[in-house]
């Protein structure tokens, strides 16, 4: 290859990259100024109306605000991981972005055949995602721990004790996922929904698909799942120490993981890029994923909006002794329904019911 | 049976499908909030704010200095001078209010025996220095002047329940 093959590769790359980062930001940016205006609309107040139209230049207010701000970092703080942990805490959630299909595209019947729209298209995307989530935990720990304030090290360990709880039932709904696709290709997993919500995960899955979603707001440290940053006793966990850009930081990554949860939940359970019924398919894949992304984000806002804050004990019991049984019930329900013809010709209709949604048995 | 719908309404989440119900109720409801500098919410004749001192038709101060809000006054803001005029009237040399330290309980209002010292429906007056809060007489008789019409509307429409 020489070398003007891989400059242009190079470019490519770039390119692609900025073509998910920036849209990303802005939707971050974005979603901090929807979150305040529809939980106002909820409370009867009206939300940030004031810099420009609507508020609408809110976003960038703050960001100005934030910037300007100075970053003090406290005396006895270890200054490297101070300053690393917002990196760590944004990073995970900026890369997992890179195999989220945002749907499939001729580029206007150039190409013959469909390519995926993703940064990159790996065929272990799920694991990926999974992997890349965890990190999460880190920003926050190494947080906590830097900061040197007993409230953000209690607030960092009860996030580390929450991440790693709900992950388990996480992977395991994703696990039931997989037994119906048969692949760890996000592209192909959105693919084995293809054709009208009938063959929607959230169908056969509609328990894990709760499952997945609200550990989606427990990964995410959002309300009601929140108490990593419960203001009443830790003050705000371990972002309390940060002032400035570091602390935005640490809310584009909260936001960051939100909208890649809502995407996820899209692809997973939801047809991704397909439209509800075949006749909609006028309208492009992409809106369709991004229409349904928006309506989780909203999702997460409208429980901001409802629910009170779960007490540790409480949370503790909902990750480990409901939602752990329930998804490895359900895990062995499914492999049963599955293999049921084998065993016996009579449940033959067992497998047949989920063989619809299994197309790799075909 | 109250065993199954009990397990139905817990493993549905049926709570929280109500509690998200409710926000969503409240999504669609009319925002009460009063946008403040372009809308006003409607002021009470009774509603304290800013001093005035006022003046009979004829231009005379009502003030007669008996001195009987310096005395109410809990917080201690009216500070009162007075002395035989020309005419040998009695009238204030000097009439202080601090608006620091007044409390707007409109104590002094009550006390006023000439109904001389009111309090008007004018609460924006914030400044940026101490200086400007310490109302002089010469001050409150230009509130009073400015206020008048709208003082004695306020008058009159609270008589009847005094």
């Amino acid at each position: 290859m020489g070398w003007l093959d891989m400059a242009i590769t190079a470019g490519i790359w770039a390119l692609e990259i900025l073509a998910i980062a920036v849209p990303v930001a802005l939707t971050v940016a974005y979603t901090t100024y929807i979150e305040r205006r529809v939980i106002g609309i909820m409370q009867i107040r009206k939300g940030c109306n004031r810099v420009g139209p609507f508020g609408l230049l809110q976003p960038l207010a703050d960001g100005l605000k934030l910037f300007l701000k100075e970053t003090i970092i406290p005396t006895n703080a270890n200054k490297l991981l101070f300053i690393a942990a917002p990196v760590m805490a944004l990073v995970p959630a900026l890369v997992a972005f890179a195999v989220v299909p945002f749907g499939e595209t001729r580029l206007f019947g150039i190409w013959d055949e469909a390519h995926v729209m993703a940064v990159a298209h790996l065929n272990v995307g799920l694991l990926y995602v999974l992997a890349i989530g965890s990190l999460s935990i880190y920003g926050v720990l190494m947080a906590g721990w830097a900061s040197n304030s007993k409230y953000a090290l209690i607030g960092a360990v009860r996030a580390t004790c929450q991440m790693i709880s709900y992950e388990i039932s996480m992977g395991f709904a994703l696990v039931c996922v997989l037994m119906l696709a048969g692949s760890m290709d996000l592209a192909k997993i959105v693919d084995a929904q293809a054709g009208g919500f009938w063959h929607w995960y959230i169908i056969p899955l509609f328990p894990m698909f709760l499952v997945y979603f609200i550990s989606g707001c427990a990964e995410s440290n959002r309300t009601p799942f929140d108490l990593v940053e419960g203001e009443a006793e830790i003050v705000a966990g371990h972002i309390v120490e940060y002032s400035g850009m570091w602390f935005a930081t640490f809310s584009l990554a909260e936001y960051g993981a939100m909208i890649l949860i809502s995407l996820l939940t899209c692809i997973l359970f939801l047809g991704g890029w397909h439209a509800p019924i075949e006749a909609l398919d006028f309208i492009p894949g992409t809106v369709w994923l991004l229409l349904k992304a928006a309506f989780f984000i909203f999702v997460f806002i409208w429980f901001r909006a409802t629910f009170p804050r779960y007490r540790y004990d409480q949370m503790m019991r909902l990750g480990w002794k409901i939602f752990l049984p329930w998804t490895l019930g359900w895990v062995a329900v499914l492999g049963i329904c599955t293999y049921a013809g084998e065993l016996n010709h009579s449940l033959q209709f067992l497998s047949d019911m989920i063989g619809f949604y299994q197309p790799w048995r075909s | 049976m109250r065993f199954i719908k009990h397990a139905l309404k817990t493993w549905l989440l049926w709570e929280l499908v109500k509690g998200l119900a409710l926000t969503m109720r409240y999504f669609f409801k009319k925002s009460i909030t009063v946008e403040y500098p372009e809308e006003r919410t409607p002021l009470s004749p009774r509603f304290r704010g800013l001093h005035a001192l006022r003046r009979y038709e004829s231009g005379e101060e009502r003030c007669i200095a008996c001195k009987l809000c310096e005395v109410i006054c809990p917080a201690l803001a009216i500070v009162i001078e007075s002395e035989e005029r020309d005419d040998g009237s009695r009238r204030t040399t000097r009439y202080d209010i601090d608006m620091t330290k007044c409390i707007y309980c409109g104590l002094c209002q009550e006390a006023c025996p000439v109904d001389a010292i009111v309090e008007t429906q004018h609460f924006e007056y914030a400044s940026e220095t101490r200086e400007a809060l310490y109302y002089t007489k010469d001050m409150l008789l230009e509130v009073g002047e400015q206020y008048e019409a709208q003082i004695a509307a306020n008058i009159k429409a609270d008589a009847p329940y005094r």
